[in-house]
């Protein structure tokens, strides 16, 4: 599971210090898919970014007994001047897997075909989320960290990223963040909403979405 | 889940992700195309063959038991192995801010990575220059190899700790990145590479010493050519100056990571 406790994450701005989260506690357990929800500029990506690691906390806790992914967005994870496997290698290695079942997963599954030769720099940003997406699943994490950006494509790629979740992965849980309350009721089963720096946890989804629209609306 | 807590798998970590690092900048650093990796020595050797066609040319003095070549060899070489490992330290967190995004990556690793690269690079340089030139009858062999590398060793740990030094402070203050060129510059004639210690006048013999890698540089030459001149080095202070630099370095490295905000 992944446990944050009295996390609280400041930033130094020009105007002095910024907390963009406040004391957040959350308890994810394996196989659950949490949405959270919050407005433009809310702190969704920053408690993305301290769930996976890549930030540490001001103050506070963040335990991690599960193998958590990198957070799966348009930006950041690959490096844009090498080419798609040139990246796919570097995932390879620093998460110690193997390398060919992994390209034949992500050629198989992200539709890139010849694109995976060229420097990511000149992908879109839907074929580098289908990237994202594909790596992140062949390299087997027990959680995955997704901006609602990712899940792109067409009606057929999103059938496919629903299949490799919800269905192959049933066991892993699954961590959105949006602001968009539909996506978050289309793929989780519990969600909490953050204001004004602090994480509202609902037991279900409905729950947080009226309290979303109460703040947001 | 995997975590840097305990030793034994960290370090395993660590070294699958300064591997993974190393090969991203090999891709980068040398390309796929043209001659690729070969750049790695074909750069220093081309700029070590024109320091001594023209020195040959230009200056012409004679140094009896010392091959000119040789000199600019090892002079050079040991330029290129400092100068190299501190500039591509400078600016090196930004074009890998993106693969910050992945946990176990860390800044010490790009910098790590980046150095390991620069003295694979400038000792790979060094070694196969010596031999070619040594068939060739340009260079003699050297005349006490345990000193040689003894020597090339401890400049190779100044290399890399002024490398985290200097990488460290250009992500503190963009000073750096403007000034670090041109101390290079002021520091490679000072460096040792382009004259023997004991060619100088006693007050600059004094000054010089402060440099370390004046230190180090003369103990490779003195493993290369031998008792033919009387070496000025300090082991000693050329190991307290590393340690010295090195603690600094990472605790400045420190200071700077933790403002590192990944892209």
């Amino acid at each position: 599971m992944i446990e944050l406790v009295d996390v609280t994450k400041r930033y130094r701005t020009r105007s002095g210090l910024r907390t963009v989260l406040n004391k957040v506690n959350l308890n994810i357990y394996p196989g659950e898919k949490i949405g959270i929800l919050g407005v433009n500029g809310a702190g969704k990506s920053t408690m993305i970014r301290l769930l996976s690691g890549v930030e540490q906390p001001t103050d506070g806790l963040v335990l991690r007994k599960m193998n958590v992914s990198w957070p799966l967005a348009f930006s950041g994870g690959f490096q844009g001047s090498l080419t798609g496997y040139d990246n796919l290698r570097f995932i390879c290695r620093v998460y110690g897997v193997a390398r060919e079942p992994v390209e034949e997963f992500v050629l198989a599954f992200s539709e890139l075909g010849s694109y995976m030769a060229e420097p990511v720099k000149t992908y879109s940003s839907g074929m580098r989320a289908k990237l994202a997406f594909a790596l992140s699943m062949a390299v087997n994490f027990d959680c995955f960290l997704v901006d609602e950006v990712i899940a792109v494509g067409d009606a057929k790629f999103q059938q496919k990223c629903h299949v490799e979740i919800f269905e192959k992965r049933k066991d892993k849980a699954m961590i959105m963040v949006s602001h968009d309350a539909n996506k978050i009721r289309e793929y989780c089963s519990r969600a909490s909403v953050i204001f004004d720096g602090r994480l509202h946890n609902f037991p279900n989804v409905e729950e947080a979405y009226s309290y979303y629209t109460e703040i947001s609306g | 889940m995997i975590s840097r807590d305990s030793l034994w798998p960290a370090l395993g970590i660590q070294g699958r992700v300064i591997g993974a690092l190393t090969m991203r900048e090999i891709i980068t650093r040398y390309g796929r195309h043209n001659i690729g990796f070969l750049w790695l020595f074909v750069e220093p050797a081309l700029f070590t063959l024109g320091i001594t066609v023209l020195w040959n040319i230009a200056v012409h003095k004679h140094m009896p038991g010392i091959s000119i070549t040789a000199f600019a060899l090892t002079g050079y070489s040991s330029v290129l192995l400092w100068r190299n490992c501190s500039g591509r330290c400078v600016n090196a967190i930004e074009p890998n801010l993106s693969l910050l995004y992945h946990r176990n990556v860390r800044v010490i690793d790009v910098f790590l990575a980046r150095l390991i690269l620069e003295v694979a690079g400038a000792t790979f340089s060094f070694l196969v220059l010596s031999i070619v030139f040594n068939f060739f009858g340009l260079v003699p062999t050297p005349a006490d190899l345990f000193k040689l590398l003894v020597g090339w060793f401890l400049l190779a740990w100044y290399a890399i700790s002024l490398g985290i030094l200097v990488g460290a402070l250009s992500a503190l203050t963009e000073l750096i990145e403007r000034v670090w060129h041109i101390i290079t510059y002021l520091l490679f004639p000072l460096s040792g590479a382009a004259y023997l210690v004991e060619w100088l006048p006693p007050g600059a013999q004094h000054f010089v010493g402060w440099l370390p890698m004046v230190h180090a540089t003369e103990l490779i030459r003195f493993g290369y050519f031998g008792s033919v001149f009387r070496p000025h080095y300090d082991i000693f202070y050329l190991v307290v100056s590393c340690l010295v630099q090195s603690l600094l370095g990472v605790f400045l490295l420190g200071i700077a990571a933790k403002r590192v905000i990944p892209e």
